[in-house]
């Protein structure tokens, strides 16, 4: 939070009409803009505890279990569109992160609990132990997730577009290959006392038959909080003078260095950032009731999934890809009975798309760019004009 | 000695299949600079085409296609053959007129999901019930299961027998006269120059009179009917056919990329020499090591080559131009 005050600014000029005030005096002004930094996160805490509580009440559990979805395959897509749509390199390989991180946040948690409370029994209710053992499990996860996406994102300093697309292909088929060969999950907490620590080698996490028994603790607030986390940090990194400099490296490499923007650390950093943000949302997917982990989540076909929502939603613009998340995510819920057709229909989504509008939904834009801003100093028209000749500058690249 | 020599020979088998499948790869990156993401599935277009065809003809022939001791006369297999690599090469040539050609001054990346697009199509499009379904099925003898050689290793009891099937020597002459006539195309005709100009500069080509709009066509149909020869031979191989979107097959494309990254991709002799060092890395190291991380070999190889040399084993190093 040492960096609060300072993109607290570009957040209040959004929030607070007022906000330019707090640049007279700098002492009141710092409490005030840490406050008004905390904003966001408090608003969207709110809005998960609201989900939480009233959802299932009111749509049932069946579509409480969508709206899950939805949570987590946003923060996988508003972090994949970190590496692919801010600093323009092409990453297929995220779905290796998402299940590197989901193993590692499952096996946290499911020996964590045998070993605290001798079973794997949901512990605690709304905010209470078990929930807090799987939080800092997801943390976990999200840390293991973002050393691979250090080690992936090294080749990215030698490789151009699609060597690299094919480098983190070929990574996430080195997870799923390697997860299936983890051994048996150990079923009680005295095998796991008498077993002693040879049993760790290969980690008992199921192999490929996936890691079952984990506790389903992922329940709407926790997602929707993590959501919020990932979204401000996602915005905020896109506003920031880092941010920028990713931008820089996706439109013109050689000039981003030129201008003194060191490439390397910018590529890399990305990786890490959307690596762990992956492994957060694995430890999300893993802990869901309803599913088995297994070695096949980090094949190519749910990283498809992920770029094609980058891709739809328009690439480096984060209210787009939610959007596209969204869509993409609950559309074949209600589209069950032509299951068979559903990725014919993404397919054909994906080729019209690239042919008709290149730049995603959104292009680079996010959604409240749509519509003319009122306190905006410059004349209506010159923003009309603006935003109608970025597309066609991006689409000549 | 005997596992060596057995190991050796269906590495010979697999990287000639390899190899016929980077050349497409190798063709359409060295022209257009992309990664044609499709052409895995051209590949299992051809291999379940002929399995339709094989089906079709042989009840024709009055023969039980699901019987493996009924073997059909020797022009069966190479109807099959030509059918599923006119079949493909029309497919390839189509993909190319509706998909790319559009996006020829479109940014690299919008072409590659563009390809990932034209995959999922047809991917999906053949796991429909009324086109090849999305069970797995089992591919009818074509060819006899004669042994031509059978070499005996050590005495008496012990003696171990290395076999070299019909099949193995037909995979591997056919994929060796094939890629001797790309060899020759390539390199001593004027289409093979064509080639060759429009992949070192694009509008340099069309400058001097080259159609440039031909010639990428004639690529992606020569890829295709390679990559038809290639599935169809694959299934002879190995009978037992996945549906056309398992994993199976995008892997198997897959390595056929990677062999084309490995020996420098636009290389035409790169392609070959990568498709066979790919083989022969999967193929020992899953005999010696382990059989069950023979994908990881592959993909750790192309991360080191990459590092080591990221132009490929035969490729040139491109200095970027500010």
């Amino acid at each position: 939070m040492a960096k609060a005050p300072n993109s607290a600014q570009i957040w209040t000029s959004k929030t607070n009409a007022a906000g330019s005030a707090s640049f007279s005096d700098r002492d009141s002004g710092f409490v005030r803009n840490t406050l008004a930094g905390l904003m966001p996160f408090a608003v969207g805490i709110a809005m998960a505890s609201l989900l939480h509580f009233l959802l299932p009440g009111m749509v049932g559990l069946y579509y409480s279990r969508i709206v899950t979805d939805i949570g987590i395959a946003i923060i996988m897509a508003v972090s994949l569109n970190i590496v692919n749509g801010m600093t323009g390199q092409f990453s297929i390989g995220h779905a290796g992160f998402m299940t590197l991180g989901g193993y590692m946040a499952a096996f946290t948690s499911y020996y964590g609990s045998m070993c605290l409370w001798g079973n794997t029994e949901i512990h605690g209710g709304f905010l209470g132990t078990g929930e807090w053992l799987f939080v800092v499990s997801c943390i976990v996860g999200g840390l293991l997730a973002a050393g691979a996406g250090y080690v992936v994102g090294l080749p990215s300093l030698r490789l151009r577009g699609d060597y690299l697309a094919i480098v983190t292909l070929g990574f996430g088929e080195i997870i799923r290959v390697i997860l299936q060969q983890t051994g048996k999950v150990i079923e009680s907490a005295e095998a796991l006392k008498t077993g002693g620590l040879s049993q760790m080698i290969p980690p008992p996490v199921g192999g490929a038959l996936g890691f079952g028994g984990v506790p389903k603790y992922t329940n709407l607030f926790w997602v929707f909080t993590i959501l919020t986390v990932t979204l401000v940090i996602a915005y905020r990194l896109k506003r920031s003078s880092f941010g920028r400099g990713m931008i820089s490296v996706r439109e013109d490499e050689i000039a981003a260095q030129a201008m003194g923007v060191n490439i390397a650390r910018q590529k890399v950093l990305a990786f890490v950032i959307a690596a762990f943000f992956a492994g957060i949302a694995g430890g999300l997917f893993a802990h869901e009731r309803g599913v088995i982990l297994s070695p096949k989540d980090a094949g190519f076909q749910r990283s498809f999934d992920y770029v094609i929502m980058t891709v739809l939603g328009g690439r480096g613009s984060i209210t787009g890809v939610m959007l596209a998340a969204g869509l993409l995510t609950a559309l074949p819920e209600f589209l069950r009975e032509f299951e068979q057709y559903r990725l014919i229909v993404y397919a054909l989504l994906l080729i019209f798309m690239m042919l008709v509008r290149p730049q995603g939904l959104l292009g680079i834009h996010e959604i409240w760019d749509l519509w003319p801003r009122r306190r905006t100093t410059l004349p209506p028209t010159a923003s009309l004009m603006h935003s109608s000749t970025m597309p066609s500058q991006e689409s000549k690249r | 000695m005997s596992d060596f020599v057995q190991t050796l020979i269906t590495a010979l088998a697999i990287g000639s299949l390899y190899a016929l499948i980077a050349l497409g790869y190798t063709m359409v990156y060295g022209i257009l600079k992309f990664i044609n993401f499709a052409h895995s599935d051209i590949v299992v277009l051809g291999a379940w085409s002929s399995y339709t065809l094989a089906v079709r003809i042989l009840p024709w022939l009055g023969l039980d296609p699901h019987n493996p001791a009924t073997v059909p006369p020797f022009w069966v297999a190479a109807v099959v053959m030509l059918a599923a690599m006119v079949l493909c090469g029309v497919v390839g040539f189509a993909i190319e007129r509706l998909a790319y050609r559009r996006l020829r001054r479109a940014p690299r990346l919008n072409v590659l999901i563009t390809a990932i697009g034209v995959s999922l199509l047809l991917q999906n499009v053949g796991q429909l019930n009324f086109v090849f379904g999305a069970s797995p099925q089992k591919m009818p003898a074509l060819l006899p299961s004669w042994e031509l050689a059978s070499i005996a290793f050590g005495e008496g009891e012990s003696a171990r027998r290395v076999v070299i099937g019909l099949i193995d020597v037909v995979i591997f002459s056919l994929a060796t006269t094939l890629m001797l006539m790309m060899q020759y195309l390539v390199f001593h005709t004027k289409l093979g120059v064509a080639m060759r100009a429009v992949s070192f500069n694009t509008d340099n080509a069309a400058l001097m009179g080259i159609p440039v709009d031909r010639v990428v066509s004639f690529t992606f149909v020569l890829g295709s009917v390679l990559a038809a020869a290639a599935g169809f031979l694959y299934v002879m191989k190995y009978p037992s056919m996945n549906q056309p979107a398992h994993a199976v097959w995008v892997l198997l494309g897959l390595k056929a990329f990677v062999a084309a990254v490995i020996g420098g991709i636009g290389n035409v002799r790169g392609a070959v020499l990568g498709g066979f060092v790919i083989a022969f890395v999967e193929q020992f190291g899953a005999f010696y090591i382990s059989s069950n991380y023979r994908d990881v070999y592959v993909f750790a190889l192309l991360i080191v080559i990459l590092l080591v040399k990221p132009s490929g084993l035969l490729g040139s190093p491109v200095r970027e131009k500010v």
